[in-house]
């Protein structure tokens, strides 16, 4: 059952060739067979077989949804009602949330069976998973290799198949930089295009939720219900939702594709680089116009955003300071003690350096040299793609300079860590959507082609990476041992 | 050396909003400890804030009362620093861009107007409260007030002494009750001030170092603590020393001020625009629909009282001290029909004193406007004297009843049958022989006697006029 399309599995629940009570078991005892990969903090196994007990009631009845009954898998950044939050970290292991985040509501009522919580870096701050408190996830193309970060658990998962699909959170490149690493298809939205109420936060003007699937049509179904306008979050956008999955079929005959050469210099792999080279060869044969685009102010886009993700974190981080829940220190002797020791112990290093580098920052005197100027850069960056995406309709590019890089191989050297989202970076600052699919393979390990488009165009995103999918099939291609 | 003091004052008040700044909860006082604390107010990981459009509106009423540019685009920003009973580690307040920008209030010293500038006034989150005692060496959160909307008002360096400071703050008081936007009260932080003091050499420009003092939360508090810090400060410049810029604290009981913290000492707040709120944007036409809701102010409304109803400066300068006592004042004058002079008495004069005395507001009057203009419309009319008048209204304090319902109850109406009162007039005469002697002899003074006699005969009821006038045609005789 595991091998099967999202819509597959849609097929067999509402024809009765299984349960979700049957698939959901399946889904169970697939996580705990591959347990090594640690792809999962909480396996909630209980309210999974509940889930799938009130789907099956619903499936019966011809009131499902398409989500209905198909196990997914929330990262743990998502705040889920009575099960454990830990957003990766020591500080939160003993957190459980007294509400659901407005994403995960939004799966429960489609019918969803939440199989778990997923592996994450500590807070969302990193691009290996080597930062979780609960230990690194393995990627399960080569389980030497890191799966990419943040959202690491979900895109092992999914790649592994131990969930359906999954939700994500991408920062800086959080869902998409894992999803080539891992080979799967991975979307983050708009800013504004998905609520972030309950999503805990690291920077909140770059933070967005998204879906971490197969297939861009899985994608689609998946991002139909997370998407959406939240009264209890002010930076969720009012525009209609549109039916995503209605115009995957359109053709891509005269779509203006554009390469900014900043994308294709130094740095990107040069077998990475020929394996896009490959993808990008399929949509001239689908009939696209390719171009080479300029977009000079991406250089600036990891500095930039190496002070504003930091500043914004060192504000959202100091809520974590032992007095009301999460983790405090034993036997403080006063409140400086119980501040200090609590957010001394309870934060991971990586946590801990962007929480100063962000306050550094954000500091009298500093203040202007560095946020503001950060601020200006956004802008610049931002005016790069208005002006990129008015010459053509999406942008291409790698999501990664190299394919998955080993374990403990980057996480001693923070600034070369970074540069590893150097290609998804800018696209957050900017505030438009993205998606990452699998592209092809060098020596084994997946390849990820990035595309980018205008704002609220994920529509237009889904289609041309469905298109890409109907004619390739690297998509489909299952980590060995996991079959 | 002469002195000049130089006073400055920031003053939060709490908007009358149902809920909070940011979130739903409730934000009524002296609810059990954290019972009006949702999510949002707690902190809890991955809530967001959304803004109350109530507590905009409201800052928006002050600006326009205070005749102040109000910005057409605002921003909220973080003020980070960590306190218990602040949840999130940072306060949402306004820095660079607040709502309410230049306006100014009059004010009145002994007689003499003063235009006071107001430099801004701002949205902010109140915090919660620490409780230390009851805790056995530990502290207590109570996270109740933990987003209430405050407006933070500041004022320039404009006021010269404790008294101008104390004008200036209870004009304010004046202002944001009429207005409807705080309810005012003081012994429940509704209404809080800072105050901000230094002295100079008279004639000397420059500005002295300046300490801020906290937590001065009354009128009196005020005088007293600026007073005190003037004298600190020119004590010791005059023995030799430095003031230094810091934060005190005043002390009412010790009635003095000490210091909490140094600028040196102070956080850097590292303010920075909150990303998790947009920005807010007013409009001309909601500008013009507040304008236009605006009510009567204070000012406008004492000189129309003065203008319209021949009051006299104290009676309608307390009248218009609130604005519900001045509605009251004027739903008693309608519904009465009697002189404007004779209401304003009775209301600044036993009416206030029963509230005072009973510690209600007017509001809570239980005498209301309808009863009391039934009152003293019966002294109107002659039915009862203005000293029976007192003992009805005590009457009605005490029950429900109206005035014409105690007058018949008691028989305290007002005897204006002459028959009567000259039967009385014939039994006192008769009487005292002596005084009457007195009297014709022209000792004018034993008139009162014979006035207290026949009232006292008549248990006061005797209407005073008839009892002179008869009284005067009898001993003249």
């Amino acid at each position: 059952m595991h091998t099967k399309t999202l819509l597959e599995l849609v097929q067999g629940l509402r024809s009765g060739e299984f349960s979700s009570v049957e698939l959901t078991q399946a889904f169970l005892n697939r996580i705990m067979q591959h347990q090594h990969l640690n792809a999962y903090i909480t396996v909630t196994e209980e309210i999974a077989l509940e889930n799938a007990k009130a789907a099956d009631i619903r499936l019966s009845n011809g009131k499902a949804e398409l989500l209905t009954g198909i196990p997914i898998a929330q990262k743990d950044i998502f705040c889920t009602l009575d099960v454990k939050t830990t957003c990766g970290s020591k500080m939160l292991d003993n957190f459980t949330a007294p509400y659901n985040a407005t994403v995960v509501e939004k799966l429960n009522q489609a019918g969803a069976v939440m199989l778990g919580k997923l592996n994450m870096d500590e807070f969302a701050m990193g691009s290996s998973n080597e930062t979780s408190y609960y230990g690194v996830v393995k990627n399960p193309w080569n389980t030497n290799t890191v799966p990419g970060g943040s959202s690491g658990g979900s895109a092992a998962a999914v790649a592994a198949r131990l969930a359906v699909c999954a939700t994500g959170t991408d920062t800086g490149g959080s869902i998409r930089q894992p999803a080539a690493l891992c080979g799967i298809t991975g979307l983050k939205p708009t800013y504004g295009r998905v609520s972030r109420y309950g999503m805990i936060a690291y920077a909140s003007s770059l933070d967005q939720g998204g879906p971490m699937t197969h297939s861009a049509e899985e994608a689609a179904v998946m991002l139909q219900t997370m998407a959406g306008f939240d009264e209890k979050d002010s930076t969720s956008v009012d525009c209609p939702v549109p039916d995503y999955r209605a115009g995957l079929n359109n053709s891509l005959a005269g779509l203006k594709i554009g390469l900014p050469k900043e994308f294709f210099g130094e740095g990107l792999n040069s077998e990475v680089a020929s394996t896009l080279e490959i993808a990008i060869n399929e949509y001239s044969k689908l009939g696209a116009e390719i171009k080479e685009i300029s977009m000079p102010n991406l250089k600036l886009a990891i500095p930039a955003y190496y002070v504003i993700a930091p500043a914004e974190c060192s504000a959202n981080l100091s809520r974590f300071d032992g007095v009301r829940y999460g983790y405090r220190c034993e036997n403080p002797v006063d409140l400086t003690d119980l501040y200090t020791r609590s957010r001394g112990e309870g934060f991971g290093k990586e946590v801990k350096r962007r929480i100063l580098m962000g306050t550094y920052a954000l500091s009298a005197g500093y203040y202007d040299a560095y946020y503001i100027k950060a601020q200006k850069v956004r802008r610049l960056i931002s005016e790069d793609f208005k002006n990129a995406l008015g010459e053509v309709d999406v942008i291409m590019g790698p999501v990664t300079p190299t394919t998955a890089f080993g374990i403990g191989e980057k996480i001693g050297n923070p600034i070369e860590m970074y540069l590893s989202d150097i290609y998804t970076i800018a696209i957050n600052l900017a505030g438009v959507p993205a998606m990452s699919i699998p592209a092809g393979f060098v020596a084994g390990m997946p390849v990820g082609l990035q595309i980018i488009g205008n704002y609220f165009a994920e529509d237009r995103l889904l289609n041309i990476a469905h298109q890409y999918q109907q004619v390739t099939d690297w998509h489909q291609h299952t980590p060995k041992g996991f079959e | 050396m002469e002195w000049e003091t130089v006073i400055g004052l920031e003053i939060h008040t709490q908007l009358a909003t149902q809920s909070k700044i940011f979130s739903g909860a409730a934000t009524a006082y002296g609810a059990e400890p954290n019972t009006q604390a949702c999510a949002v107010d707690l902190g809890l990981p991955g809530v967001l804030p959304v803004l109350n459009e109530e507590a905009v509106h409201k800052a928006v009423i002050f600006g326009m009362a205070i005749e102040a540019e109000i910005a057409p685009y605002s921003v909220f920003a973080r003020k980070n620093y960590f306190y218990p009973d602040l949840p999130k580690g940072y306060q949402i307040s306004q820095f660079e861009l607040p709502i309410v920008g230049n306006g100014h209030l009059d004010i009145e010293v002994d007689g003499v107007s003063k235009r006071i500038g107001i430099t801004r006034a701002h949205l902010e989150e109140d915090a919660g409260k620490s409780l230390h005692e009851d805790f056995h060496g530990l502290t207590g959160i109570d996270l109740n007030r933990a987003g209430t909307p405050l407006l933070e008002i500041v004022s320039e360096p404009d006021m010269r002494s404790a008294k101008e400071a104390v004008a200036y703050m209870r004009k304010l008081h004046e202002l944001v009750r009429y207005l409807d936007i705080c309810d005012g009260n003081m012994q429940e932080g509704s209404f809080r001030c800072d105050a901000n003091v230094s002295v100079r050499p008279k004639g000397q420009k420059e500005f002295g170092t300046r300490a801020e003092i906290k937590n001065i939360n009354s009128f009196k508090f005020v005088e007293k603590a600026i007073n005190h810090e003037i004298e600190r400060q020119i004590e010791l410049i005059e023995n030799g020393g430095k003031v230094v810029q810091e934060t005190r604290l005043y002390d009412s009981v010790k009635d003095e001020t000490r210091s909490m913290r140094s600028k040196e000492e102070a956080n850097d707040y590292r303010y920075f625009p909150d990303p998790d709120l947009l920005p807010v944007f007013i409009s001309e036409e909601f500008k013009a629909v507040v304008k236009a809701q605006l009510p009567e102010l204070p000012q406008a409304k004492k000189h129309r009282f003065k203008d319209q109803y021949a009051l006299d400066e104290e009676n309608a300068a307390i009248l218009t001290y609130s604005c519900q006592l001045a509605d009251y004042f004027e739903a008693v004058l309608k519904a009465s029909g009697c002189e404007a002079r004779l209401c304003a008495n009775w209301i600044t004069g036993d009416l206030s004193a029963a509230l005072n005395k009973a510690g209600l507001e007017i509001t809570d009057s239980p005498v209301s406007d309808e009863r009391l203009a039934g009152l003293l419309a019966r002294i109107s009319d002659n039915t009862i004297s203005g000293k029976i008048a007192k003992q009805v209204f005590e009457e009605m304090w005490q029950s429900t009843a109206t005035a014409d319902e105690i007058i018949a109850e008691k028989g305290l109406k007002q005897i204006t049958d002459t028959g009567a009162i000259e039967a009385i007039i014939d039994k006192i005469i008769a009487a005292n022989p002596g005084q009457v002697e007195q009297y014709r002899s022209g000792k004018d003074k034993v008139f009162a006697f014979f006035v207290g006699q026949v009232m006292k005969e008549m248990q006061g009821k005797a209407n005073p006029a008839e009892v002179n006038k008869m009284l005067k045609v009898k001993l003249n005789q």
